[in-house]
């Protein structure tokens, strides 16, 4: 821990730092060619989210009755689903939905849980009590449960399944972003920036937070993955997202009743989309693991 | 032992009374007006007054919350609105066919897993050890319910193995007299091996999907744990006295390694019971899991609020049991307590 502290502690990198690590992270995907992998699929999916609906060959809601339910073909490289709409589009268009689902969730609760998770382990005492005790209360439900109560009672709606998916995430972030401010409390730096009469909140906000960003952003992209997993989760029983909106999980559930009649592609290729999602994003929290903290490879 | 376990029963409290504050809100925060909700689109103002009055909403929020825990206290969850039925009854009923199927896929993921993680260990490097791996970052990344769906298409469809996948029991034939509520024991006890054959057939996909879902966590911790062990001294020193390779791995090694992999049961759990609610809804299982899914179609609040409310007991029930478990193989934790 304390390596890793005065590794990172310089907050601003200058542009000798920043060439040593396009070294290092050149080292990392050579060393380890899933993370580049990983990359590859980031962007794609990046690509399927910016400029998706503009490029896809069908409009993905539009039912075309004579052509339901046909299997994957040249014409349609998905096949169709009950009300004939091209899946490919559908599953191409998903992607922003469930991108921005999954951004924004942890967008929020990176914003929530990372400043709550700094204040608790700057300021221990009370600060650091409140916040255990909510993070505590979080714990003690099964997680998807309480996303499920969470959107129940707040109302069906894509906004709360953003919303939920960061509450149930706020735990982790509290953990991790405590554990690294804590280590910096009396660190050099922080001690230095006190001297020249910085106070408290300008420390946290100027200092401390640039310098534990690296093992945030691993958090991030490990939650990402998650989030997607839970908000197509939520979605699949029914919740959010209401139909015809293409989403992979409400997708797999259109197509789930088709599966036992032998319409096996109605629910692969959504779900093919959501596993190779979830997948990236796992794979690229291990390769910006390994490229901010390397005495945590596995 | 005991003052470990009265302690650890202490740390129980918050965790509950937070439980039930939380569950509280969610009842009652509820954006819009309550009970114009339950008087219904055609009700008049003085309707929905004599509803607000009716169920207390009139009052105080920390009345309510003191009418919400008597309640509890006396097991009154609030009636189902589509079935009319008390939830608790309904949530009792449905609880054995949710616990006999989350507990099978347990028990057969750890019976997979940990023989796996142990042989990735122990020959690291091997091809054991990169399938463990394969097996651990896979399994994080697979949706339950498109897993469910997966194993249907190729065992029901595909294959024909198995039974369609609706419900505990097939058609032809009926469930086993109630003594545990889980069908496999109770066919077993009342000696009815066909029964017990149906059940079977019909719990091998959903528990085998738990069982995928549930894989990689315990794998990835015992392999990690048991590798940790293995460079410790006292392997070493088990060793170097000239014990057999066997006697170290499964006497010494094994026994410590699974100290680290029982505490991670718990997260296992959280997981373990929230997928349970998507496998129910694929193999319409008639658990509590698809009781909630059916009522927060139908925005049935009193049923969701009680499958949340049990769910969160439950884990926290289960928790203790993992703590106290600890506490029992470690005697370093009782000496502590």
């Amino acid at each position: 821990m304390t390596e890793t502290a005065a590794v990172l502690s310089p907050p601003a990198p200058s542009k000798q730092q920043s060439n040593s690590l396009l070294r290092h992270a050149r080292y990392v995907v050579s060393e380890n060619p899933v993370t580049g992998l990983a990359f590859a699929l980031f962007l794609l999916i990046a690509i399927a989210a910016l400029i998706g609906p503009s490029i896809v060959p069908y409009d993905p809601l539009a039912s075309d009755t004579v052509a339901a339910l046909k299997a994957p073909s040249l014409k349609h490289w998905f096949g169709t689903d009950q009300l004939g709409r091209d899946i490919f589009s559908r599953v191409v268009v998903a992607t922003r939905l469930d991108f921005v689902i999954a951004l924004t969730s942890v967008a929020l609760v990176f914003a929530l849980g990372g400043l709550a998770g700094i204040a608790s382990g700057f300021f221990g005492g009370w600060t650091d009590r409140i916040v255990g005790r909510i993070s505590d209360t979080i714990m003690a439900f099964p997680l998807f449960v309480l996303a499920m109560g969470i959107v129940a009672a707040l109302g069906n709606t894509v906004t709360n399944i953003v919303i939920a998916t960061a509450i149930i995430n706020f735990p982790l972030y509290v953990r991790v972003a405590r554990a690294e401010a804590n280590v910096r409390r009396d660190a050099g730096f922080v001690q230095a920036a006190r001297l020249s009469g910085n106070g408290d909140f300008r420390i946290l906000l100027m200092h401390i937070l640039p310098n534990i960003m690296p093992i945030m952003m691993v958090q991030i992209s490990l939650t990402m993955g998650y989030a997607i997993l839970n908000a197509a989760g939520l979605s699949f029983i029914g919740l959010g997202v209401r139909p015809p909106t293409p989403e992979w999980g409400i997708m797999v559930a259109e197509g789930a009743g088709n599966i036992i009649s032998g319409e096996w592609w109605i629910a692969l290729f959504p779900g093919a989309a959501l596993m190779l999602a979830v997948f990236c994003f796992n794979l690229l929290g291990d390769g910006l693991r390994d490229l901010v903290d390397p005495q945590r490879r596995t | 032992m005991l003052s470990m376990i009265s302690k650890r029963l202490l740390l129980v409290i918050p965790n509950l009374i937070g439980v039930v504050i939380v569950t509280f809100l969610l009842t009652r925060a509820l954006p819009g007006d309550p009970a114009a909700y339950f008087a219904g689109p055609a009700a008049t103002k003085e309707a929905i007054e004599q509803v607000r009055k009716q169920l207390g909403l009139d009052k105080p929020l920390v009345i309510q919350f003191g009418d919400y825990v008597t309640d509890l206290a006396k097991g009154n969850l609030g009636n189902s609105l589509t079935t009319g039925q008390p939830v608790l009854t309904e949530i009792k009923n449905r609880l054995p066919a949710s616990a006999e199927l989350t507990l099978f896929g347990l028990v057969l993921s750890m019976a997979i897993a940990v023989p796996l993680g142990i042989l990735a260990a122990v020959k690291q490097g091997s091809w054991i050890d990169h399938t463990c791996r394969v097996v651990a970052t896979a399994g994080v990344s697979l949706p339950v319910f498109f897993t469910g769906l997966l194993l249907v298409y190729v065992f029901y469809y595909l294959l024909g193995w198995s039974p369609a996948p609706l419900g505990r029991l097939d058609v032809f034939s009926s469930a086993p007299p109630q003594i545990t509520g889980f069908y496999l024991i109770d066919s077993l006890l009342t000696g009815n091996v066909e029964t017990f054959r149906a059940a079977l057939s019909q719990l091998l996909l959903p528990g085998l999907t738990l069982c995928i879902f549930a894989l990689a966590p315990i794998a990835r911790m015992t392999r990690a744990s048991m590798l940790a062990v293995l460079a410790s001294d006292f392997v070493r020193t088990a060793r170097a006295s000239g014990l057999s390779n066997s006697t170290v791995i499964l006497t010494y090694a094994f026994r410590n390694a699974m100290l680290p992999v029982i505490t991670t049961l718990g997260m296992v759990f959280s997981f373990l019971l929230g997928a349970n609610v998507l496998v129910e809804k694929v193999f319409a299982w008639p658990g509590i899991g698809s009781y909630a899914v059916e009522a927060l179609i139908s925005s049935d609040f009193a049923p969701v609020q009680g499958f949340v409310l049990t769910m969160a007991i439950l884990y926290v029930a289960l928790n203790l049991i993992i703590d106290v478990l600890y506490g029992l193989i470690d005697p370093r934790v009782r000496l502590e307590a």
